[in-house]
């Protein structure tokens, strides 16, 4: 079929990072796609080199300017000043330092133990271990991450380590249904079966023949969370479960700006405003992956 | 007699990444009234894109570059989309290889069938009277309670039965060309044979002209008077079927009619391998050349043209017919 | 007659599936005898049992009763339960060449697979004997770093026949290796086949509904009808004399080219009725819903396999 012809002529490429020039144009067609990553390039570059970019560095820790709280935006301070007297612009981009890490880290907790588990209980559909390891799933995903964090919270001190934990408990189970959900369907491929046939080893299956096939829908996924996870770790960090003040993070910027509506608007509104922006910024550029990775004709 | 259908000189391209596909290279082909002809060749000549040209349901990246289709007179190529809409369906159907696709799961037969009737009439017609002839258009595809059948969704019918609730589809406005796009591959064998027969004797009775698309020789041979052999998109034979079958002139005839399996024994002769050629960089001359074991420096240089090389025998060959 | 071992005797075969519609009975009670080095063809439509009974040689699928013997050894399990040695010496060919590669590797690495897990050559040498299946295959060697995306269906494939090679099996399961491909290609591959063949001394067994090309492909034919055996008989024989009002069925109705095959194939019997859902098999002979020659005994008792002279099998009570 020409189709398959055509087909041939996009799909040259085991991985699309192998064809960098096509991924690109293909990536590039959607101009929202390529206003997500700048945003992200900006965002990432901010949060990197905050200590030498940040107009008063300093007011990202214990600072207090009594003189100087309560100042609306102005050439001085872009983002206005909160009830310490410190900078917000300055807050918010070292606050975006710990908005990253937490999402890299949660994600670095729950993928790999999300996936080694839908895994395996993909490709032993039909049998105990896929009922103990999607039941075990279907547990955690029930348990709201706020409420976790709460638990977890008044066992442990609140502080970000321990509301990164938390979160991860309950972020895991989502990629290990969707791990199951593309293995379970691949299993039975004939390029398995050839597999089985020939003697391959189970190990070998799993992390060779299926492990490739998920990648593409794992990355887009991971790129999607990365807001989503930011955006849970806010939310913690809003009723106090985060880190600790004088850290700066976002969530709890918010909070404590929230006692001051709507007169000394800007203490949360820019905090909030930053928290949308990196979101929207990884959700542009996951669909974005989305659409790059999907097979079609360009 | 006027023509039905003619095509002249039709030029098809696919935007790829890499720059565009020419696909299809003046393709002229004629259909008379009444006639039943065939389109053969291998998976990617282009026999569909052509097809799909002259019903303007080309995919996004498609683009007909040059050339016309005129049916009854009129450029189908150039006339607005509202007369397109009218013809198609209704001047012009078409039926596809896999009725499962073809046929919509949430409705049932019945619904689907009298939609059709409805929608492609000439005259507005009711509901009763269309259902009227939603069942008389089952009968007469050998549909076994066709009043039964109306009532049943596709997914409770046979593969066989399927393509016949499309032929019925097809056939139930009337149309004055049918095109059949591969409908009996996805069948087994021997309802193949009853599908094929009985598309056989409805175009027989309506005197509806048919273009059947296929890659299986012995398949247009049951079907098509005439048959146009295709490869790379271009036609490189034409004529009557048997004919063609017996004293194939051109190479690829030639090279396909030796490939296949013969029930008599013998066949599957490997003759030059190949691929189809590179359609973003076609070969300048005659397409099959860099395949042909009889090729010389004129093929690689100039493309031959459709020639009358024995009465009603056309050849695309400067060996068969030079062209002069 | 032979007095080697047969390289594949199924005896009393039966594979059922349980769907939410009923019990599927793909294959019911078949048994037949392979000998070294011939194509044994199975032909069937939709719903005949043959490609299942293909699985359950190559080990996709465990009997439900029945055995199924390799040589002298009994392998009625699946192929995760077979041992090494076993495993060597069957391999398989599907049909969609598209997914019996897995897309996200390079030919080499799917050529090196077999090799590395039956450890054949020392590790250094198993690059070289990758090219080796390539050339064997008549495939250039820089196909080995392209992923299967990027070749045609029939390369793809040759790639499958490599790879099924590679272990040097005695019997290679083929399951309508080239239906999805063209004609021209699909000779080459044959010959290709047929060539290996007749220097390796392989068994096949053939699965295909393209009448015409098992006639030229096996030594003896088997023809399957709702996971029965109708009729099995050396291959000239099978064409020649077809019995069975199926095999009569099935041949009249094959597309043919040329006058003189069209007056080969047997006019009697014209194709009609639907093929019945293998949930529903209907009492007594399977097939007699749709037979012209259908008697009372016919809708009632399912006929036994009779042998007729010259290793020509038939279920038929017209016979019996």
């Amino acid at each position: 079929m020409l189709n398959q012809k055509i087909k041939m002529y996009s799909n040259s490429s085991r991985f699309p990072f192998e064809n960098l020039k096509r991924s690109w144009y293909k990536f590039s067609r959607n101009p929202l796609s390529i206003l997500g990553l700048g945003l992200l390039f900006i965002i990432i570059l901010s949060a990197l080199f905050a200590p030498w970019i940040a107009p008063y560095p300093q007011h990202a820790g214990k600072f207090i300017d009594l003189k100087e709280r309560f100042q609306p935006p102005s050439t001085s301070h872009l983002c206005g000043t909160d009830s310490m007297g410190r900078d917000i612009l300055t807050r918010i981009l070292f606050g975006y330092r710990i908005s990253l890490l937490l999402g890299v880290v949660v994600l670095s907790i729950s993928v790999p133990i999300g996936v080694t588990i839908g895994m395996v209980a993909g490709y032993c559909k039909g049998t105990v271990i896929e009922t103990i390891c999607m039941r075990i799933t279907d547990i955690f995903l029930s348990v709201p991450p706020l409420i976790l964090a709460m638990a977890v919270a008044s066992v442990l001190r609140p502080n970000l380590q321990n509301s990164m934990l938390a979160i991860s408990l309950t972020w895991w189970p989502w990629y290990s249904r969707l791990i199951y959900g593309v293995v379970s369907g691949t299993r039975n491929e004939f390029f398995v079966q050839s597999a089985e046939i020939i003697g391959a080893s189970k190990v070998h299956i799993m992390v060779r023949e299926l492990f490739p096939q998920t990648i593409s829908t794992l990355f887009t996924k991971v790129t999607l969370d990365m807001g989503y996870a930011i955006l849970t770790g806010a939310s913690l960090s809003f009723v106090g479960l985060g880190a600790q003040p004088p850290t700066p993070d976002l969530g709890t910027m918010v909070s404590e700006g929230s006692k001051f509506l709507p007169e000394q608007w800007w203490m949360s509104v820019f905090p909030a405003l930053a928290i949308v922006l990196v979101i929207l910024a990884f959700n542009l550029v996951g669909d974005g992956l989305r659409d790059l990775f999907s097979l079609e004709r360009v | 007699m006027e023509p039905l259908l003619e095509l002249k000189d039709l030029c098809i391209s696919y935007k790829i990444y890499e720059g565009r596909m020419k696909v299809i290279d003046k393709v002229t082909l004629t259909v008379l009234p009444g006639e039943k002809i065939g389109i053969v060749g291998e998976s990617g000549c282009g026999k569909t894109t052509t097809m799909k040209s002259i019903l303007r349901i080309l995919p996004p990246n498609g683009r007909v570059d040059s050339g016309q289709a005129f049916f009854k007179g009129k450029d189908l190529l150039k006339i607005s989309d509202t007369d397109m809409q009218r013809i198609r369906g209704n001047g012009i159907s078409m039926i596809f290889q896999d009725p499962t696709a073809a046929l919509d799961p949430v409705f049932t037969v019945g619904d689907q069938l009298i939609a059709v009737i409805r929608y492609g009439s000439k005259v507005p017609i009711n509901r009763r009277e269309a259902r009227t002839r939603a069942i008389a258009a089952l009968k007469e595809a050998q549909m076994p309670d066709p009043e039964r059948i109306m009532s049943n969704y596709p997914v409770q019918l046979s593969g066989g039965m399927r393509q016949r609730v499309c032929i019925a589809m097809a056939l139930a406005t009337e149309p004055e060309l049918l095109i059949a796009d591969e409908p009996t591959t996805s069948l087994d064998v021997t309802i193949q044979d009853q599908v094929l027969r009985l598309l056989h004797s409805l175009v027989e009775r309506r005197k509806t002209s048919v273009i059947f698309i296929t890659h299986n020789l012995g398949v247009v041979r049951v079907i098509a008077d005439k048959v146009n052999v295709m490869y790379a998109g271009t036609i490189v034979e034409s004529g009557h079927t048997q004919e063609i079958f017996t004293n194939p002139l051109h190479p690829y005839t030639v090279d396909l009619l030796a490939a296949m399996p013969r029930l008599s024994g013998g066949g599957l002769e490997e003759r030059v391998p190949g691929r189809i050629p590179d359609y973003l960089n076609p070969p300048l001359g005659c397409r099959f050349q860099p395949r042909c074991t009889k090729a010389q420096l004129r093929c690689s240089l100039e493309k031959p043209k459709l020639v009358e090389a024995k009465p009603g025998h056309f050849v695309a060959c400067f060996l068969e017919a030079g062209n002069e | 007659m032979n007095d080697k071992m047969p390289i594949l005797k199924i005896s009393n075969l039966k594979k059922y599936f349980r769907t939410n519609a009923g019990i599927v009975k793909a294959v019911d009670g078949v048994s037949f005898i392979m000998e070294q080095g011939e194509t044994l063809g199975l032909v069937g439509e939709s719903g005949s049992g043959k490609s299942t009974i293909a699985y359950a040689v190559a080990g996709i699928y465990a009997p439900t009763s029945g055995q199924i013997f390799f040589q002298s050894f009994d392998i009625s399990r699946p192929a995760t339960k077979r041992s090494l040695s076993i495993k060597r010496s069957i391999q398989i060919v599907f049909q969609d060449p598209g997914t019996s590669l897995n897309p996200r590797r390079t030919i080499e690495q799917i050529l090196m697979l077999p090799l590395n897990v039956h450890r054949i050559g020392s590790p250094k040498e198993r690059r070289d004997l990758v090219y080796e299946l390539l050339q064997k295959v008549q495939l250039p060697r820089d196909y080995a770093n392209k992923a299967p995306g990027m070749l045609g269906g029939g390369e793809r494939q040759m790639v499958a026949i490599a790879r099924a090679l590679a272990t040097q099996p005695q019997l290679i399961i083929l399951d309508e290796p080239t239906s999805a491909l063209d004609v021209i290609i699909q000779a080459k591959i044959i010959k290709m086949l047929l060539t290996f063949q007749r220097e390796l001394g392989l068994s096949y067994l053939f699965i295909t509904h393209d009448l015409s090309l098992m006639r030229n492909v096996a030594t003896r034919v088997a023809i399957m009808y709702l996971g029965k055996i109708c009729e099995l008989a050396p291959a000239l024989e099978f064409f020649q004399r077809p019995l069975h009002p199926y095999t009569q069925m099935l041949l009249s109705s094959i597309p043919v080219v040329s006058k003189e095959e069209e007056s080969l194939k047997p006019k009697k019997i014209q194709s009609r009725g639907e093929i019945p859902s293998p949930v529903n098999v209907p009492p007594g002979c399977s097939f007699h819903s749709r037979c012209p020659e259908a008697k009372e005994i016919c809708k009632q008792i399912d006929p036994p396999m009779i042998e007729l002279p010259g290793g020509h099998f038939v279920r038929c009570h017209l016979f019996s």
